[in-house]
């Protein structure tokens, strides 16, 4: 069995290879916490030169096919999981996956600059994108129509949209769907008429509506403190998902780190919002 | 090199041959492998396997110990080998998950007639339905949501909108220059002109989408004055404009194929050039220009890029072309990424693929069997 040595040798090579790269952590999943994935990364790299960060992007959907098929270590998620999900985890791994909060994120409502409405309730905000309120008279704005621009049914946005704004009902068909929260508040800044949502990060070229929990009550300004205390009406966590077995070593200091004061610094230097300290590791 | 009448081939030769002979051979089992990989996601849909419902028929996690195996197996939905490999602990968190998922429906929906359809059966695929909250029956194409809606008709009206919106402008378009580039034009002018045209094959179709986003769009919008500034008529207009370089060629050849002792034989009784291209040659080679059309008609409707950034991407049931549109390429390319692997959102939409797929091959298959027998018949075969 002589002429195998060499097939032996590269195996054991591979597999050294393999352990070498032990401290490689892969994160993959939701779109909107790329940036911030990537800067986390970036520091923590930084940080602790030993550990090796890959985050890619391609939807929260994605990182949980990725986390079933073992192929990533952490998950990123801008929603919370799905039942199915969680089955097809437990069937691939025999565990629910752990979820940590990481973040805080609140949906602005952007509508064009030029348009003279200031604020906006959460009911009003149900009838123009499932349809029912066409016309910006209707609520207090100048005769036109009103465009609607939503987000692609991929996105973890969209969904949360539909289940607190929407309460569940569907986006009215001539909602546009369009790729991307850039892509969005391109369109409204554009458009006169036109109106979408997306996070309140994203800020340039478009005016954010304060926002009501009912008509009539006090409109909130998407602004931090608002975000964080839970008083502005739609925010949102956001998440990282991992297989208990995987969350040890090096995958699980970095979670660690994440939720700890340095991690949640950067949150908002990209842009979302820390979260609360009660969700925080110490 | 070249042909050696007489000789035997060299073994080289042969080789290549038999090379070549596989390769070929090899594409038709792809493309029969690939139909087949698409067909079997689908499968389950058409055969009535997936079940939509919101609500479904739950049993407690503490009955565990009642229920026989294949009881289990079969509520959990595993196969024999996944149930074998699965500890008790495991069976017990997947039932947990199950309940749990049934106690997380929202209270609204738990009286809801909705909650209880298999929204994947055929009539709500096809027809529409009243659904709560809807003052009449209505096709929706809703598929993420508490009540996964899935009507088919939106998106395959939106893509045939957009898809002879685009026939309409390439056809015309790519026909005239055909006709003159093989009948009127000088030959200096054709060598430019020829290649082009054809030059516009070679550009990306997400080139051709954002250019169609960024300046077509706001253009075509001055011009019009319409509301929805993305909408089918310009993607149209964009899947046109990819489509006219292969409708050229193909035309151009249909032209040029018909003998050249046609337009002679006009000339000589008295036509002018025009008549003559347009009253003799067109003619004759109407088959291989309808050809050039239904090839065009595949090319647009299996386009993805152009529609998925140009069409706004709403999925309305209206006919009208300043609507905005959701095409069946568009879909699935924009929400295949997010669908969870072997639910229904992902038959279903493996059920739009195995449509498409089928629409394009009928279309190409019949496209080049006219221009095949054309070709015969041109150069006197039958």
């Amino acid at each position: 069995m002589n002429f195998l040595k060499p097939f032996a040798a590269m195996a054991a090579a591979c597999w050294l290879g393999a352990t070498a790269h032990a401290g490689a952590i892969t994160v993959k999943g939701s779109d909107t916490l790329v940036v911030l994935a990537q800067k986390w990364a970036e520091v923590y790299m930084g940080n602790n030169p030993q550990t090796k960060i890959q985050v890619t992007g391609g939807g929260t959907g994605t990182g949980f096919a990725a986390l079933q098929n073992k192929t990533t270590d952490i998950c990123n998620a801008s929603r919370k999981i799905k039942a199915k999900e969680t089955e097809n985890c437990i069937k691939a791994f025999g565990k629910r996956p752990t979820e940590y909060k990481v973040a805080m994120d609140g949906l602005s409502i952007y509508v064009n600059a030029e348009n003279p409405l200031k604020a906006i309730s959460v009911e009003e905000l149900e009838g123009i994108f499932t349809g029912k309120i066409k016309n910006w008279q209707d609520i207090g704005g100048p005769d036109a129509p009103i465009t609607v621009y939503s987000r692609e049914n991929s996105s973890g946005t969209y969904e949360f949209f539909k289940e607190h704004v929407l309460q569940g009902k569907d986006f009215g068909a001539g909602a546009q769907t369009l790729q991307g929260t850039a892509q969005v508040l391109q369109a409204v800044a554009k458009d006169k008429f036109g109106i979408g949502y997306g996070g309140a990060a994203y800020g340039q070229g478009a005016k954010h509506l304060m926002v009501a929990k009912t008509k009539g009550g006090e409109a909130i300004e998407p602004n931090e403190e608002n975000v964080i205390s839970g008083k502005y009406p739609i925010s949102r966590y956001l998440y990282c998902y991992v297989n208990p077995a995987l969350d040890k070593d090096e995958t699980a200091a970095y979670l660690k780190w994440i939720r700890g004061e340095e991690g949640q610094k950067l949150v908002q230097d990209v842009g979302y919002y820390p979260l609360p300290t009660q969700f925080r590791a110490n | 090199m070249g042909l050696k009448r007489g000789h035997k081939a060299r073994p080289v030769e042969r080789v290549a041959e038999i090379l070549i002979f596989t390769v070929s051979l090899s594409t038709i089992a792809l493309i029969l492998l690939i139909f087949i990989f698409v067909g079997r996601e689908a499968f389950p849909v058409l055969l009535g396997k997936t079940n939509s419902a919101l609500i479904q028929p739950v049993i407690p996690a503490a009955n565990l110990d009642q229920l026989r195996p294949e009881e289990v197996r079969e509520y959990l939905g595993l196969t024999a080998q996944q149930f074998k490999e699965m500890d008790r602990e495991t069976l017990m968190a997947l039932m947990e998950s199950r309940e749990e998922a049934s106690n997380d429906i929202p209270e609204s929906f738990r009286n809801d007639p909705d909650a209880k359809a298999n929204t994947t059966q055929f009539r709500y695929l096809i027809r529409p339905h009243q659904w709560t909250g809807y003052d009449r029956p209505e096709y929706i194409w809703q598929p993420v949501g508490t009540i996964h809606k899935y009507n088919l008709m939106p998106l395959i009206v939106g893509s045939l909108k957009v898809t002879l919106i685009g026939l309409l402008f390439a056809v015309p378009v790519s026909l005239g220059a055909a006709i003159y580039v093989s009948q009127l034009a000088s030959p200096r002018v054709r060598e430019w002109v020829k290649p082009g045209i054809e030059l516009l094959a070679g550009i990306p179709s997400v080139v051709m989408g954002v250019f169609a986003l960024l300046l077509l769009a706001s253009l075509l919008q001055r011009i019009f004055g319409y509301q929805f500034r993305l909408n089918a008529f310009v993607a149209g207009i964009a899947l046109g404009l990819t489509a006219v370089p292969l409708i050229f060629s193909i035309a151009e050849d249909a032209l040029t194929s018909v003998p050249r002792s046609y337009t002679q034989a006009a000339l000589a009784l008295g036509a002018s050039q025009w008549q003559a291209s347009w009253q003799v040659v067109l003619p004759a080679a109407l088959p291989g220009v309808f050809a050039a059309a239904v090839l065009g008609f595949g090319r647009c409707i299996g386009e993805t890029m152009v529609v998925l950034i140009a069409s706004g991407n709403a999925s309305t049931m209206s006919w009208s072309v300043f609507d905005s549109t959701r095409s069946l390429t568009a879909t699935i390319a924009a929400e295949m990424a997010e669908a969870v692997a072997g639910g229904h959102h992902y038959r279903v939409l493996f059920l739009l693929g195995t449509m498409l797929f089928a629409v394009t091959f009928v279309t190409n298959f019949v496209g080049e069997l006219i221009i095949h027998r054309l070709k015969g018949r041109m150069e006197g075969r039958g």
